[in-house]
Formats: C-alpha cells, structure tokens, sequence
C-alpha cells in the first residue's frame, strides 16, 4: 500500500505552475517510507500514552454493547433463556460494527492533527505525505484489535462458543481488519473535508446508523419488509457481519466473504485517491 | 548537506520573483521579490495581513504560488519539493512540536524522519536538548512547556537535520519580553554560526536586533528594501539629542540656533519634558558647527548624542501610515483555504 501512495507523482496543483519532470528527483524508498511511518507509529503510541482516556472507547464500548445487546434483545430474538444462541448471532454482528466505530476515529483524529502546527512541519519535511496517514490507519488497526480481544473475552464470558476452528475466528477477525481499514480512508477523506472535528463526527454518525441498524448485525433480516431486506442484503456491513458469523459458527459462508472483500476494495479503490489527493493540496 | 554544494554558484540562498498568491480576491502576494544571501538574515518586516506567513509557507512548500518563482538552495519550490524540504528548518507561529510527546520524544521522532539513525537520532535528540538548556525537561510533555521553552523547542526541532536555510515565522509573537530576549539570543547564535535565516516579524525591533537586511511588505507588495541603516537613513537622517546641565537654557539654546541660520535647524525642537533639544542632522559639518555654536554661547551641556528614527518611523515614512493591524481586512491563509 504504501508504495502505490508514494511512488505516484503528486497530482498537478490548481493554478498555471507547469509540473516539470523533475518531479521524480528526490524520491523517497520504500526502506525510509517504512522508517518513517514507524517513526510516526510511535509518536501515535506515545500519544495514547500521555492520554489513556483516548482508549475508552476501545477498553469499553465492547463490553458495554455486547452486555446490552445480548442482554435485552437476547431473550426476545433468540427466546427466553436462550441467551447463549443470540451471543453467537450478536457478536460476530458486533465485530463489525466495532470496526466501524473504531474507524471513525481516524477521521476526528486526522481533523485535529490539521488544526496543530506540527502538520505544518510534517509537511514541510523531506517525508511522504501520505505516511503521516498510513501511520494514523496502523495505529487504528492497533486499538481495533484490541477492541476485538475484548469483545470475544466478554463473548466467551456469556458463552460464546467457536464452532469452526481457530483458523476460521483469525480470518473472520482479519476480515474485520481489512474492512476497516477500508472505512478509514472515507473517515480520513470526511476529517480531510470537514471543518471540525464535531462536523467529522456528526456527519460520521450520520452514515454509520443506517449502516449499522439497517443490518444483519443485530437481528436476522428475516423479519423486516422487503424494502429493507434488499438494502441489508447490498450493506457491506450485512456482508462483513454475515461472514463472520459463518466463519465462526461453522457455516456455510455463501457470498459474504468475497462481497466484504470486493465492498473493501471498491471503498479503498475510491477514497483513498481522493483523501491523499485532498491531503497533499490542503494549506 | 551534500545540497549545500548546489549553492555554491549562487551567493543567494533564497531567490523569489515575482511571487504571487491569491485566496479568491485578497492578494495575500501580489508579486513579491525578495533575496536572501547565504549566511546573512533578511528581516521581512509588515503588519499582521501583509503575506509573510503566506510567502514563509510558499517557500515551504507548504503551499503552491499562483504565478512567479522562488528557489532555496537551488532548488525551485513548485518542481523539485521533495530536494527543498531537505535543506529548510522552519519555525514558526505554525510549525511546531507535538505536544502530547515530550522534548526527546519529538525530537527523536523528527530525528528519524529526517533519515538518522536510531542511535545518531537519539544523540542527536540530547545534543539539541542540551544546546537549548531543556534537557531537564526532557521527559516532559510539550503542553506543560511554558512558552519560552516551546519556542526553543521548536527552534531545536527546526535545526535537527542542519538545515541551510532556516525560516522563522514571527518567532516572538505573543511571548512576554524576557522569553522573547531567550529567543533573540538562540537566533543571534544562530547567526554567529553563519546561518542563512529568512526571519518574519511585525517587530521593528526584533528586525532591528537580527537582521542586516531588510524587505518591508505591505499587502502583498514590497514596499522597501535594504540594509537596516540604510533604509533608516534613507527615511529620516539623524537627529541631534541634546541634554544641557539646565533645563532653563532650552528656549535659549533653540533660539540661537535659530538666530545662527544653520541649515536644517529651523527644524530644532526643545522637549522640556524630557529637558533636551532635539536638532535634525544633515551632514557632520552641520552637526559639528551646531555644537561649537552651543558651546561659543557658553551652555553648559550635559548628553548629547544621534541616533536614527525607529523602524516604526520608517513604516510610517514609507507608507504614510502606522503599521496598524490590517487582520480583519486579510484573512490568515489558514482559515481561508479551509473555506476553500
């Protein structure tokens, strides 16, 4: 990924400024791009350091949501005391709308970095501008795994039970991880767009509610009209929610594995373009 | 520094013609040229709005002119980006530290993304530290920096990878005089090394105090350059100062000069507040015959001295008007592209 973003010219700048071709010169390698997203890693890392309320989100919406669903909606979907059934069908749900909500971070965080000087001075130095993202996406994927390992923690506690095996839980949780990664470059484009950072979010809230309800995620679709069946079939997080489901509970996966990886590809293909574009041109 | 060798042809670090950058109507330059000579330090001197942020970022990269040019090191700002930004440090109102991460801690970070080793990073984080006395500090969060050492920390950041040319943003804006003096004196030993410094400020004295030479810029334009002295005197010669033992002699002091016919002193003016008798100079044989004058008349005189007008004087010199703040009317670049 990274060397797509780095390799490729950047793209002409508005106004009359002919770009000649010694646009190539001074190109930075793939060894020191790799140094300096690390470089930036860890000033990403030493950030949540310095401020561990950060990572509430990831230390707590895994427990609070999972609670909260499988404890009110449980009995009514899956029948009385037959909790246990719902944790299987909720939790995988789960781990894909934590993915969704852990990405929209990356947007309010991007938003924030604009309004600090030290963008300036990333911008002003002899980096790839788009490291400074690459590392913001890495260190998301970090805290998304963490919520994850939280998630399934408080799913065993409530009788979560892998039906597969171990191999098919990693590849439901890296299916997780490239979906929202995808989500990130919309999240980054949105907190590139976007004049604050309560904007990033609101709009952020705006798109991720329908996605989430409108969904597989929750409550088998089954029971919802014809309209609304149609849009959760085509919602990649259906899609996403559904393979992991599949994959843990050991059955049959059907489409959902390739449309998550093709809604992932398509997201990536569109936004990322877009969110380094805008990144490279913003003042 | 294998680019500083590209230089050596020029003896002008920094080259802009003819610069020129719009955000919708305002001109925020408006065909600025201006030279910076290697191991010298250009003040550019203008109110808040003139461009010097805007020019600064220009030559940063950070933002591209709609039309002229300007090289740094050689290097032209809109087609070789990627070679200038290995040769600049920038320090300024905007560019600035992470202030979540501590005093090693960015520095190291820049350190590493300027290409050093771990090891060479991490010394060279110390020596930096060390040099600008905040190695006490070190582990401390740059938010509970004061300001003082903020600028410094800044300052240290910009000069991690020995750049050639360093710009320094209004680097006293906002800090109380006693920071701004520890600033001075990190930018004066900058200099006394032999950088090359392109240095903005509303400041006169600031300019006054680290450059040699100077541009004025006033929405956009230049409105003036030279050496300090020069422009200072190109604007408003010297005056005489004179402190006689009694305050009583002024009106008659003034009143032989008068009476004398000497050139220029029509233009004497007696400030009893102060008890000295201010005469305009314009020449030495002037300024001689004006004191022998006084003394042949027998005043006693206690201090004399010239000096040269303010570079305040100077800005209302040239643009026939006080150097007011012109904020509200210019948008700061940073605002208006996001509204772009």
């Amino acid at each position: 990924m990274s060397t797509v973003t780095t390799t490729k010219p950047a793209p002409a700048a508005p106004g009359p400024v002919p770009v000649a071709a010694a646009r190539g010169e001074g190109r930075i390698g793939l060894r020191a791009n790799l140094r300096h997203i690390g470089a930036l890693v860890r000033r990403n890392a030493l950030q949540i350091k310095q401020d561990p309320e950060s990572m509430f989100d990831v230390l707590f919406m895994p427990i609070i949501f999972t609670l909260l669903f499988v404890f009110v909606f449980g009995g009514a979907i899956s029948g009385k005391g037959n909790q246990a059934d719902y944790v299987n069908y909720v939790v995988p749900g789960l781990m894909a709308m934590m993915g969704m909500n852990i990405a929209m971070a990356v947007g309010t965080g991007v938003n924030d970095d604009f309004k600090k000087g030290v963008m300036d001075r990333f911008r002003s130095m002899p980096i790839a501008r788009s490291s400074v993202l690459l590392a913001k996406i890495v260190v998301e994927l970090g805290r998304m795994m963490v919520a994850i390992a939280i998630l399934l923690g408080v799913g065993f506690l409530l009788g979560l039970s892998i039906k597969s095996s171990v191999l098919d839980l990693f590849l439901a949780i890296g299916l997780s991880a490239v979906f929202g990664s995808a989500l990130m470059w919309i999240f980054i484009l949105l907190g590139l767009t976007m004049k604050t950072a309560q904007a990033v979010q609101g709009m952020a809230m705006l798109v991720l509610m329908p996605l989430q309800f409108g969904s597989s995620i929750f409550a088998p679709p089954s029971t919802m009209p014809g309209w609304l069946q149609s849009f959760t079939d085509y919602n990649p997080l259906s899609n996403l929610a559904d393979a992991a489901r599949a994959l843990i509970n050991g059955t049959p996966v059907g489409d959902s594995v390739w449309m998550t990886l093709v809604w992932s590809l398509a997201i990536t293909a569109v936004t990322m373009p877009l969110a380094v574009r805008k990144f490279r041109q913003k003042t | 520094m294998g680019d500083m060798t590209r230089n050596d042809k020029n003896p002008n670090a920094v080259e802009v013609r003819g610069l020129v950058k719009h955000y919708g109507e305002t001109k925020a330059l408006d065909g600025v040229d201006l030279d910076v000579r290697e191991g010298t330090v250009l003040g550019v001197l203008g109110p808040n709005g003139a461009g010097k942020t805007t020019l600064v970022r220009c030559l940063s990269t950070l933002i591209v002119p709609d039309a002229g040019t300007a090289t740094v090191a050689g290097f032209d700002v809109v087609r070789q980006p990627r070679q200038l930004r290995r040769t600049i440090g920038l320090t300024g109102q905007y560019a600035s530290v992470d202030e979540k991460l501590s005093g090693w801690e960015n520095l190291y970070m820049i350190g590493r993304l300027l290409d050093l080793s771990r090891k060479d990073a991490r010394s060279r984080a110390d020596e930096m530290l060390e040099r600008f006395s905040l190695t006490e500090a070190a582990k401390k969060a740059a938010m509970n920096y004061s300001g003082g050492m903020r600028r410094r920390l800044d300052l240290a950041a910009s000069l991690i990878g020995r750049p050639a040319v360093i710009y320094l943003d209004e680097p006293t804006t906002g800090l109380d005089p006693r920071t701004r003096n520890e600033v001075w004196d990190e930018v004066q030993r900058l200099v006394a090394e032999g950088a090359t410094v392109l240095l903005t400020t509303q400041y006169m004295e600031e300019a006054e105090q680290l450059a040699s030479e100077l541009t004025v810029i006033d929405r956009g334009k230049v409105i003036a350059k030279g050496k300090v002295d020069e422009l200072k005197a190109r604007v408003g010669g010297r005056t005489l100062k004179i402190r006689p033992v009694s305050c009583a002699d002024l009106p008659g002091m003034a009143r032989a000069l008068a009476e004398a016919g000497l050139d220029g002193v029509a233009g004497s003016q007696a400030v009893p507040d102060e008890g000295v008798l201010l005469v305009p100079i314009l020449s030495d044989e002037q300024l001689t015959a004006v004191v022998g004058l006084l003394a042949a008349r027998g005043y006693a005189i206690a201090d004399l001295g010239t000096y040269l007008p303010s570079l305040d004087e100077v800005f209302l010199a040239i643009t026939g008007e006080r150097p007011a703040p012109v904020g509200d009317s210019v948008p700061t670049e940073k605002t208006e592209e996001v509204a772009a």
